[in-house]
């Protein structure tokens, strides 16, 4: 085995090569605007340059005479279209800013104007030439700026439900021998995938399909159809391949309603692809977040109390919000807890779900504070997890279906060399540069939602399955191969998959890491509805019993009798029994505790996922341990981090290889959100200035030779069918924090603010 | 971007002319209406922006043939200025006589870009100030001139400290400027009468009242090479940065010393990411004539190559970081093995 493909130990699939790995690599691969149109024509937006106020004219004079030009779109002549909700309360979409449907301007960067031309550089070239005359109004850009109005979340978010609290915080803290209180800031993000927002729509008379990177096919096309006022039937949204998601593609944006509306009146096929700098703002984004913590412990490093209160920036339209506090205010024991979550409203864009929505900004804070309580204890960090380590969360004290925190930390820190640190921050250093070692816990919610699936077996073995998830760059196609596969005893190459369309049955969601959880248990359902009426085939009037059912399986090896108890089942004399060529079952799973509508919910777009904090009698999580080196180099101040170094259990691994790939990626990006990302607003026009992949930074190779994860066994039968804890969203948490940790060691100087830049450090 | 015509000039006369018919009066030769490509990493950039809008290109690669060589001779180093980034830092003697250019290079940019961009094309790189990169922004000075300034009271951050005015504070983004500016090279110029030679040093214009006038280059002249008198293997390249590769100075040192049994002969320094225009901070560098080298002196020196800079709401930091970047390059460039 390589670095690439470790040896599954216990509990873990076989690291099988990306089902997708040719494909992607030799470019076969079709994206969304890679689709071929017949005879379409080329969209290209037209952004406002102010924030907030009003149109008061277009001169499009120039614009229409750009030989090729079709069409120019505005307020004044765009197609009407429905409302939608809020994706959290209930509805599809990411904004309810609906842009083209008046002359104000509600946010940066808002879609003023669609030009439709023969070609997309007659487009562009157009777009480039349209006028527009403004009366803006000063915007307020965030936190500090005047005219903005905070408010509790409880209330105005129905996804927020509660502010967890538990015992007598303030009571708890006054007493307490030991205490931090401390402020941290998170910046604006933009998850910037590598696939732009593109969207083609092609009716064939009333009916629509939309090519587009979507990380939900089925609330794509419910909430198209909604909004074009049309039966969602008539609607099929497709991509086989998705070029990163990372959230921003979980929620309906109004580009698509748009577009389609257009090709319908032009009754032409529409090609729409946004630059990148469109999709800092036709899109959603990671708002910023503030943070107060308050620690109180015993010299032993027992926490007696804790309080955490997170703001965060949304629009004026709509009151988004990710409250972090349902995870820390439940990760450690501590019998006093307190929280608080608001909404600060602004002139901005409403932002979205971007990779750990929650996870990444509060545990920032709270772990960046347990370092400082281990060093106000002169405690070892790991230890001081380790004292707070609980097998039932604080609040309600409902058990951990599992929780392999510590043997995270321990497997991490010895493969880190964390016992070669000196604890004393400034204490070491390699010529130029100062070094600190750092850590953190990371934890990610273990969520599932009902899925649908279809899968047909062939009796020569080749398998087809069927399900409306995505492939996000994530692996999906791969396991859901490698699930069926096992499930039905046939060969991993003769199993086709298929997902990103929804015109397949319903999957949940690519979002709140469920997929994993959520399609293979579905598929393993479908699956051993073809077993059974094999075996019914095979042994008719045989009632199963449920342990032949867990271990029959079924083969095509050569055997002369079918049998139950551990016998294998072979599939042709299965078939000739049964007397047919093909096996076909379609079946609908949903996870335990999911609500009563969750069949017709999951149909009609509308996500029902259950989970982490939120289940009855249990409370379900990912864990890891993150160590990271730092380098600071002492002239220039400049922070590198050559060593990553993350151990993690989530249940079930289906494939170490692609396990291994997410992980690391989450590691990186991790590394990158501590010290790199941030969107800078101007505080005058409530404008992005670095809208390009020339201003944001994310990492090049250089920033990350060294990244290490390591997979721990783990098995949790309180979960899910498939055994699968999501791990997608679980390493770029507790890197935030970590890299801060290391900082200080480093420095000897604490950094409560996101990205951490040279001129922070003051050595 | 907007239809443009397009022109393959196969003698540097042909260039000139091209270049120079499509020139109007008043017209800031950045906004002329033909525009030479070389390797383009910067043009094609700007022309897919809508921030230049040329109606027509004049492709000067053929000229590579007469313009491309690299030439250390025993007086000096003569670089063609269609010589690729990436074959001019990978050249060893230029490694071992001029460590400071080798590296300036090395250091730019991606190896993808070094391979295409040319030394020519680089000394006129522009700025990369996003509110003049971004057309929305209606306010800029260097790109519709009388316009005001966003960057000044905006998120100025990359901006510069030395060589502002009230006009402009956008800085200039290149590295190899600042090895040519700090080792008194010529850049040797082919115009409508023939080639002329111009120190670098007045190559490029601080902004002043004219921010959008950029450099001393008249209507279809071209840079059609560089020459550097000396060698200088005493010399560094430091660059302070975000990310360990492919993103521009935040500050950065070209120095370059002349020791003789101890004592300093010669000094050279200039300075990257804090100015609007490739920047020798020639009072300084005077302290070190004549001295032996200490930390003391090397503190000096880097106070007086900032005493007038400026600092603005989110740039100031770059007055105290520039200054321990020269200070380290001199360190290194005193201490180093050659």
């Amino acid at each position: 085995m390589t670095a690439a493909a470790p040896d599954p130990k216990a509990n873990m699939g076989q690291p099988v090569p990306r089902y997708d790995a040719a494909a992607k690599v030799t470019g076969r691969a079709t994206y969304g605007s890679d689709m071929p149109l017949d005879n379409p024509a080329y969209a290209f937006l037209v952004t406002s340059a102010i924030a907030r106020g009003r149109i008061n004219s277009f001169d499009l004079h120039d614009a229409k005479n750009v030989r090729g030009v079709i069409d120019i779109v505005t307020h004044e002549n765009a197609p009407k279209l429905k409302e939608s909700k809020l994706f959290s309360n209930g509805g599809y979409a990411g904004t309810t800013i609906q842009p083209l449907k008046s002359a104000d301007i509600a946010h940066d960067g808002e879609i003023i104007a669609v030009v439709v031309a023969e070609s997309y550089e007659a487009a562009r070239e157009a777009a480039n030439r349209v006028k527009v005359s403004y009366s803006a109004a000063t915007p307020s850009a965030s936190f500090d700026s005047p005219g903005t109005t905070k408010a509790a979340a409880k209330g105005q978010n129905a996804q927020f439900k509660e502010d967890p609290q538990v015992g007598d915080f303030a009571k708890a803290f006054e007493e307490a021998e030991v205490k931090v209180t401390a402020s941290y800031d998170t910046p604006t993000q933009h998850h910037n995938p590598m696939e732009l927002f593109s969207t083609s729509c092609a009716w064939m008379g009333d009916n629509l399909v939309i090519y587009e990177p979507s990380q939900y096919v089925y609330g794509l096309k419910n909430g198209v159809a909604e909004q074009l006022g049309i039966d969602a039937d008539k609607v099929r949204v497709v991509n086989p391949y998705v070029g990163g998601g990372f959230g921003s593609r979980g929620s309906m944006t109004p580009r698509t309603a748009i577009i389609a509306g257009i090709a319908k009146r032009l009754n032409r096929p529409i090609k729409l692809v946004p630059t990148r700098d469109q999709g800092f703002t036709i899109a959603t984004y990671r708002a910023e977040t503030r943070h107060e913590i308050k620690l109180g412990a015993g010299r032993d490093g027992k926490l007696v109390a804790l309080r955490h209160e997170g703001a965060e920036v949304s629009s004026r339209a709509d009151a988004y919000c990710v409250g972090g506090t349902k995870t820390t205010a439940r990760l450690y024991a501590c019998p006093n807890v307190d929280s608080l979550v608001s909404i600060v409203r602004a002139d901005r864009n409403t932002p979205g779900f971007m990779r750990s929505p929650p996870e990444v900004p509060y545990l920032f804070a709270l772990e960046s504070a347990m370092d400082e309580l281990a060093v106000k204890l002169n405690m070892d960090p790991v230890e001081l997890r380790r004292v707070n380590d609980t097998t039932n969360e604080p609040i309600g004290g409902k058990p951990y279906t599992s929780r392999s925190l510590m043997a995270c930390f321990d497997e991490a820190a010895k493969a880190f060399g964390w016992s070669q640190r000196s604890a004393a921050p400034k204490s070491m250093s390699d010529g130029d540069w100062l070094i600190g070692y750092g850590c953190a816990a990371t934890c990610y919610p273990t969520q599932m939602a009902p899925a649908a699936a279809r899968v047909r077996l062939q009796r020569d073995g080749r398998t087809r399955v069927e399900i409306a998830g995505h492939e996000i760059g994530t692996g999906a196609y791969t396991i859901l191969a490698q699930t069926a596969a096992e499930r039905l005893g046939v060969p991993l190459e003769k199993v086709a998959v298929f997902v990103g369309d929804s015109d397949l049955p319903p999957g949940p969601v690519a979002g709140g890491s469920n997929s994993t959880a959520s399609t293979c248990s579905a598929v393993m359902m479908v699956c051993d509805q073809i077993r059974q009426r094999l075996f019914k085939a095979v042994m008719p009037g045989d009632t199963l019993t449920d342990k032949a059912k867990e271990t029959i399986g079924l083969s095509q090896a050569p055997t002369t009798q079918a049998a139950k108890g551990d016998r294998p089942l072979d599939i042709e004399k299965a078939f000739d029994a049964l007397g047919a060529g093909v096996v076909e079952e379609y079946g609908e799973w949903k996870p335990d505790g999911a609500p009563l509508d969750s069949f017709k919910a999951m149909h009609s777009g509308h996500v029902r996922i259950v989970g982490g904090a939120a289940m009855k009698d249990k409370i379900a999580y990912a864990f890891g341990a993150e160590f990271v080196e730092v380098r600071v180099n002492r002239y220039t101040h400049e922070i590198r981090a050559p060593r990553l170094v993350g151990a993690f259990a989530a249940g079930r691994i289906m494939n170490p290889r692609t396990t291994r790939s997410q992980l690391m990626g989450g590691l990186i990006w991790g590394m990158s959100s501590a010290l790199l990302e941030a969107t800078e607003i101007d505080e005058r026009t409530a404008r992005y200035v670095n809208d390009n992949f020339a201003d944001y930074l994310v990492p090049v190779n250089a920033d990350v030779p060294g990244v290490e994860v390591i997979l721990l066994s783990e098995q949790d039968d309180h979960i899910n069918p498939a055994g699968a804890k999501g791990l997608g969203e679980l390493a770029n948490v507790g890197t935030n924090a970590a890299i801060c940790n290391a900082i200080y060691h480093a420095t000897g100087q604490r950094i409560r603010k996101l990205p951490v830049r040279l001129e922070n450090i003051e050595v | 971007m907007r239809p443009f015509s397009y022109q393959r000039a196969t003698d540097p006369g042909m260039a000139v002319q091209a270049l120079s018919a499509a020139a109007a009066a008043n017209n800031p030769l950045t906004q002329a209406n033909a525009q030479p490509l070389a390797g383009g990493t910067t043009l094609i950039d700007l022309m897919k922006l809508d921030v230049m809008r040329p109606a027509a290109i004049v492709d000067i690669n053929p000229l590579a043939r007469g313009w491309s060589a690299i030439d250390p001779g025993a007086d000096n180093l003569r670089l063609g200025a269609l010589a690729k980034m990436s074959d001019v830092a990978a050249h060893d003697q230029i490694q071992r006589s001029y460590p400071v250019i080798a590296n300036s290079l090395k250091l730019a940019a991606s190896a993808q870009l070094r391979n295409m961009a040319t030394l020519g094309g680089n000394v006129m790189q522009r700025t990369r100030c996003s509110y003049f990169r971004d057309v929305s922004y209606e306010n800029c000075n260097k790109r519709n001139p009388g316009s005001g300034c966003a960057a000044m009271d905006g998120v100025n951050r990359m901006h510069a400290v030395l060589g502002t005015s009230d006009q402009c504070i956008a800085t200039y983004p290149g590295d190899f400027a600042q090895a040519l500016i700090a080792l008194d090279a010529t850049v040797e110029i082919t115009g409508r009468s023939g080639t002329r030679g111009m120190p670098f040093a007045e190559l490029h214009k601080a902004p002043g009242n004219t921010p959008e006038i950029e450099t001393a280059l008249q209507p279809g002249e071209l840079i059609s090479a560089f020459v550097i008198p000396g060698r200088w293997p005493r010399s560094v390249y430091l660059k302070a940065r975000d990310r360990q590769s492919y993103e521009f100075a935040l500050s950065s040192a070209a120095v370059a010393l002349d020791v003789q049994d101890g004592t300093i002969r010669d000094a050279r320094v200039a300075l990257g990411g804090v100015a609007t225009v490739p920047w020798r901070a020639r009072e300084a560098e005077a302290l070190l004539r004549g001295q032996r080298f200490d930390d003391g002196l090397a503190q000096r020196v880097a106070d007086t190559a900032f005493a007038d800079a400026k600092g603005r709401q989110y740039n100031s930091f770059k007055i105290a970081l520039g200054k321990r970047v020269v200070a380290r390059a001199l360190q290194q460039a005193a201490t180093m093995e050659i």
